[in-house]
């Protein structure tokens, strides 16, 4: 077994807030991701699921350094991105991409399909001008659309055509790892499963490494290898899709799990789970467990302490005095 | 509203046909379309002209006085629009002063669009500390009436046309610079900006590629419609003799002349400000025009 | 069985725009009885937003019902003036929609707002319209409603808006309930909260709910009926244990067929419906989905199906299906 592509260690983000003038500095900070830390081999997907501030698109941006973090290691095959130098960080952009869950926003309006699919090959200065549009217009057909496509505006498109150009533009630097934030989200119920299968295919075919992100969780274990479970910026649960989907052990997990209606009208909306309450807020999170507030199984104990994120003997990783 | 002929031109199946006219020749035909844009241009094309042919079109001399026509009504002689109290045809004064009146309109808000692009974007794009200080010296500009402090800034120059273009310049940098960072904030928030960052692209790329061609728009609408207000208080400013020095004269000087003869003659007050109206109303409909032209939505094949 | 206490025939709701009309309802027929849920079904520009809108009378220009009929109980709703309208909304119709921050006013307390609605349709002063809005506030799970009264909607997080947004609707105890994508925009365990609130609210009143949704997995827990819409038109309308059992229509298969369910496994093979749905403005002559069918045959091109009755209240709009059915053919002596 080699070497994982992607290694996270530690990885945390704090955003200053309540800044209202020049002089005084912050009091207080969002903790939007807190040491969190996974690895990933080449050709896996791992799955980031958990609801909204979470941190799970805070988590994408930090791993292709889009935004800087307050601490933490990313290595990508060996390269610590975090620490890169503004030449090497160049680089590494090659050998990364993501794609966003609003594909139509995504795009440059004011520039054709084409062009924006090969503007990262602008970016770092690959082929001349005609070998870049060569190249584009093969991406339009490696994502399914027509090659004469390239000169139409990306409003002419709809949402799930926007998305397999987006999905165009961050391939064709042939990178290594690719992040989608929500990627299907936006989409209809029909096109979903399109684009997942498309997504599959062109990881088969290149080889590639996903992180995926989605709030989905029957999405995320249909195309996912691994999957963790985020709450409040922090990793809850980590394990085999199967496995996590088998047997959860995190409370929160199971909570997700049961919270979903499943199309089967057998199944009616009195037997759905959920939780009681609301997300707290990230700027002042509870102490101790952060899932202690809404949990159902709480104890004392879980108050007081950080439960770290361990194998607890089931096969995955929980951070729950439950197993303690 | 659009013309049939448009209006299909516009809902033809987009794909279908894969003709491929220039960007350009598309918006043109989105501004054609706005019928009161087309007529306005036409308009202005044709007052442009007459002033930079002036000696060409004009029917008199502009500074030939005639003592027997003085404040003579439209239609005497072959004075067309009659003549100014010192018996000078108002025609022939409105073609000459077609020449500084849309110079001082144009060339100001012009050169401070281009400058509060640069202020405007850099404010907006960098954020923080360069925003701050950028915007809060403008702030400084705009706390100062307009005519205000265009009348301060020429009065410490010498009189004449391009100090009212210095003046009008200094005036309309805080103005043009917000809306210019208004929108480069709301385009540089957009997905396709943090796309483009995590393709690898470059400072320079973003600015010039993604947020000026995304956020210029309001501001060419936005500046266009200035350039009529701003031929009305360049008038303000040769009416405190700060401007254009007779015996020249920009239509405003020639409509703060006639006020002294209104009762007597109110056509020497009434042609240029007609004229003034006009032509602001016709930068209005350009910008207006210009506004679903630079819309990329209104582009389809 | 019961009498409906709403009754939709023929309903055609069409937007005139520069690209031509648009038909975003065309020819809805349905009944519904107190007590039931009926769940409108499909994917964006289905028209299933543009009905529930219809029914409130709440479509803007360039939008208009040009026909049809919305009897509730002996009124027929299209005929009213807008006056007698108003006192139907928001009275014995109420409405929840998908954004709770847009439907409420940021700049009034959400107590406020929710006694305004008592105050305008019922003969209360306004000690009383309070007392009932603390009740609802208690009634739709708000904790400490007297401290919350004063509180504007920003105060609230996206569930407990939702909640106030039900208490608003429920406030005059509404015959008909219409909730346009009431969970879309929440998180997946706040989403079964509301669910079970708005399940709950409607036994207590015993009222009809239309419940507007794309998730299919909300139908199953939610609907008495289903209302399977595409490109405007309604294809299939069962009760719910049928349509997920007993799919008849190519596009409700496909629906079914191309969830991604949590059971599945990373070798269940994904089966989307090819193409894309139809632009209104350019639909296909006859069947609106027979360009992405996989059984479509000459006739879908050539004409729009009639909807049939199959068994016992289960229609369809398919050509396959009146060709499959053992229908009376009376051209066979």
């Amino acid at each position: 077994m080699s070497a994982p592509l992607l290694q996270v260690r530690g990885l945390t983000k704090h955003f200053p807030v309540e800044r209202r003038s020049l002089l005084r500095r912050p009091e207080k900070v969002l903790k939007a991701v807190d040491g969190i830390g996974f690895d990933l081999s080449r050709g896996q997907t791992l799955g980031l699921v958990g609801e909204s501030g979470c941190g799970k698109s805070t988590t994408a941006r930090l791993i292709l350094r889009l935004i800087e973090p307050t601490a933490g290691t990313v290595t990508l095959d060996g390269v610590d991105v975090l620490s890169a130098a503004p030449e090497a960080l160049q680089r590494l952009r090659r050998e990364m991409q993501l794609v966003f869950q609003d594909p139509l926003s995504s795009l440059n309006p004011r520039m054709s399909v084409g062009v924006n699919i090969a503007e990262p090959l602008r970016f770092h200065g690959i082929g001349t001008r005609s070998e870049q549009r060569e190249r584009a217009r093969q991406m339009l057909d490696i994502v399914g659309l027509k090659s004469r496509d390239f000169d139409r505006y990306p409003h002419e498109f709809s949402g799930g055509q926007c998305q397999r150009v987006a999905i165009a533009r961050a391939l064709i630097l042939q990178p290594k790892l690719v992040v989608f934030d929500e990627p299907v989200s936006a989409l209809d119920v029909s096109i979903r499963a399109q684009i997942l299968k498309l997504l599959l295919r062109l990881q088969q075919d290149f080889g590639l490494t996903y992180v995926f992100i989605s709030h989905d969780l029957s999405v995320i274990k249909r195309i996912c290898d691994s999957i963790a479970v985020m709450y409040l910026g922090e990793i809850v649960e980590l394990g085999g899709s199967e496995q996590l989907y088998r047997a959860p052990q995190h409370p929160y997990t199971q909570a997700l799990l049961k919270a979903i209606p499943a199309p089967d009208p057998a199944k009616r909306y009195d037997e759905l789970g959920g939780l009681e309450g609301d997300v707290p807020s990230p700027i002042d999170p509870p102490p101790g467990c952060r899932f202690h507030t809404r949990c159902p199984r709480r104890m004392e104990s879980c108050a007081l302490r950080i439960p770290d994120l361990r194998d607890r003997g089931h096969g995955q990783l929980v951070a729950c005095h439950l197993y303690d | 509203m659009a013309s049939e002929k448009n209006g299909t031109l516009r809902t033809a199946p987009a794909g279908q046909g894969t003709n491929t006219h220039s960007r350009t020749y598309l918006a043109w035909l989105a501004f054609a379309e706005d019928k009161a844009a087309l007529f306005s241009l036409v308009f202005l094309l044709i007052v442009a002209l007459m002033a930079a042919f002036a000696p060409y079109v004009s029917p008199h001399d502009p500074y030939e006085a005639v003592n027997s026509l003085r404040n003579a009504p439209p239609g005497s002689g072959d004075f067309l629009l009659g003549a100014d109290s010192n018996g000078r045809d108002i025609l022939t004064r409105l073609i000459y002063g077609g020449r500084i009146s849309l110079v001082v309109g144009f060339a100001p808000t012009f050169l401070a669009m281009v400058i509060s692009l640069v202020l405007g974007l850099t404010a907006g794009y960098f954020g923080g500390w360069i925003d701050q200080a950028i915007m809060r010296t403008l702030d400084v500009l705009f706390a100062f009436p307009l005519v205000l402090l265009a009348i301060a800034i020429a009065g410490m120059l010498n009189p004449g046309v391009d100090t009212e273009i210095v003046a009008i310049t200094v005036v309309l940098v805080p103005y043009i610079s917000r809306i210019v960072r208004t929108s480069t904030i709301s385009v540089t928030a957009q997905p396709y900006i943090e796309a483009a960052r995590a393709g690898g692209a470059g400072q320079w790329a973003i600015v010039s590629r993604y947020v000026l061609p995304n956020m210029i728009s309001p501001v060419i609408v936005y500046t266009t419609t200035l350039v009529g207000l701003m031929i009305v208080v360049a008038s303000g400013l040769s009416f405190l003799g700060l401007g254009v020095q007779a015996p020249a004269a920009d239509w405003g000087s020639m409509v703060s002349e006639g006020r002294v003869v209104l009762r007597k003659a109110p056509h020497v007050t009434v042609f240029p400000g007609l004229l003034i109206v006009a032509v602001s109303l016709a930068f209005n409909y350009i910008g207006d025009g210009l506004r679903d032209a630079l819309d990329p939505k209104a582009i389809r094949r | 069985m019961a009498e409906p206490i709403l009754q939709v025939q023929g309903l055609r709701t069409h937007f005139t725009t520069r690209q031509g009309v648009i038909k975003a309802v065309d020819g809805l027929s349905f009944n519904l009885e107190a007590g039931k849920t009926l769940c409108i079904v499909g994917e964006s520009g289905s028209g299933k937003t543009v009905s529930s809108l219809s029914i409130m009378r709440l479509v803007d220009l360039p939008g208009r019902i040009v026909e049809g009929q919305i009897l509730y109980r002996d009124t027929d709703l299209l005929k009213l003036d807008e006056a007698e309208m108003e006192k139907i909304r928001g009275d014995r119709i109420g409405m929840v929609f998908q954004d709770p921050m847009a439907s409420l006013n940021p700049a009034f307390r959400i107590g406020d707002q929710i006694a305004e609605g008592i105050l305008i349709h019922q003969e209360v002063d306004k000690a009383e319209a309070r007392k009932r809005t603390l009740e609802l506030l208690a009634q739709v799970g708000i904790p400490h409603p007297e401290a919350r009264y004063g509180d504007y909607p920003h105060q609230f997080s996206g569930g407990m808006r939702q909640r106030v947004l039900i208490a608003s609707a429920i406030a005059c105890r509404p015959d008909i309930l219409i909730a346009d994508e009431p969970t879309t925009a929440l998180d997946v365990t706040i989403q079964a909260q509301i669910l079970k609130l708005l399940k709950e609210v409607q036994r207590n009143l015993n009222s009809a709910m239309i419940l507007v949704t794309h998730d299919l997995g909300v139908v199953a827990a939610m609907a008495d009926y289903v209302m399977v819409m595409y490109a405007g038109r309604m294809v299939e309308y069962a009760d719910v244990e049928t349509i997920f059992a007993q799919p008849r229509h190519p596009y409700t298969r496909g629906l079914l067929e191309s969830l991604i369910r949590l059971e599945d496994t990373r070798e269940t093979e994904l089966a989307p419906i090819p193409g894309m749905p139809p632009d209104l403005s350019r639909l296909p002559a006859g069947c609106s989905f027979a360009p992405r069918c996989p059984a479509a045959i000459e006739t879908c091109g050539a004409r729009y199906p009639a909807l049939q009755d199959i068994s016992g209240g289960h229609q369809v709009a398919c050509h396959l299906v009146a060709d499959l059915a053992p229908a009376v053919d009376e051209t066979v002596p």
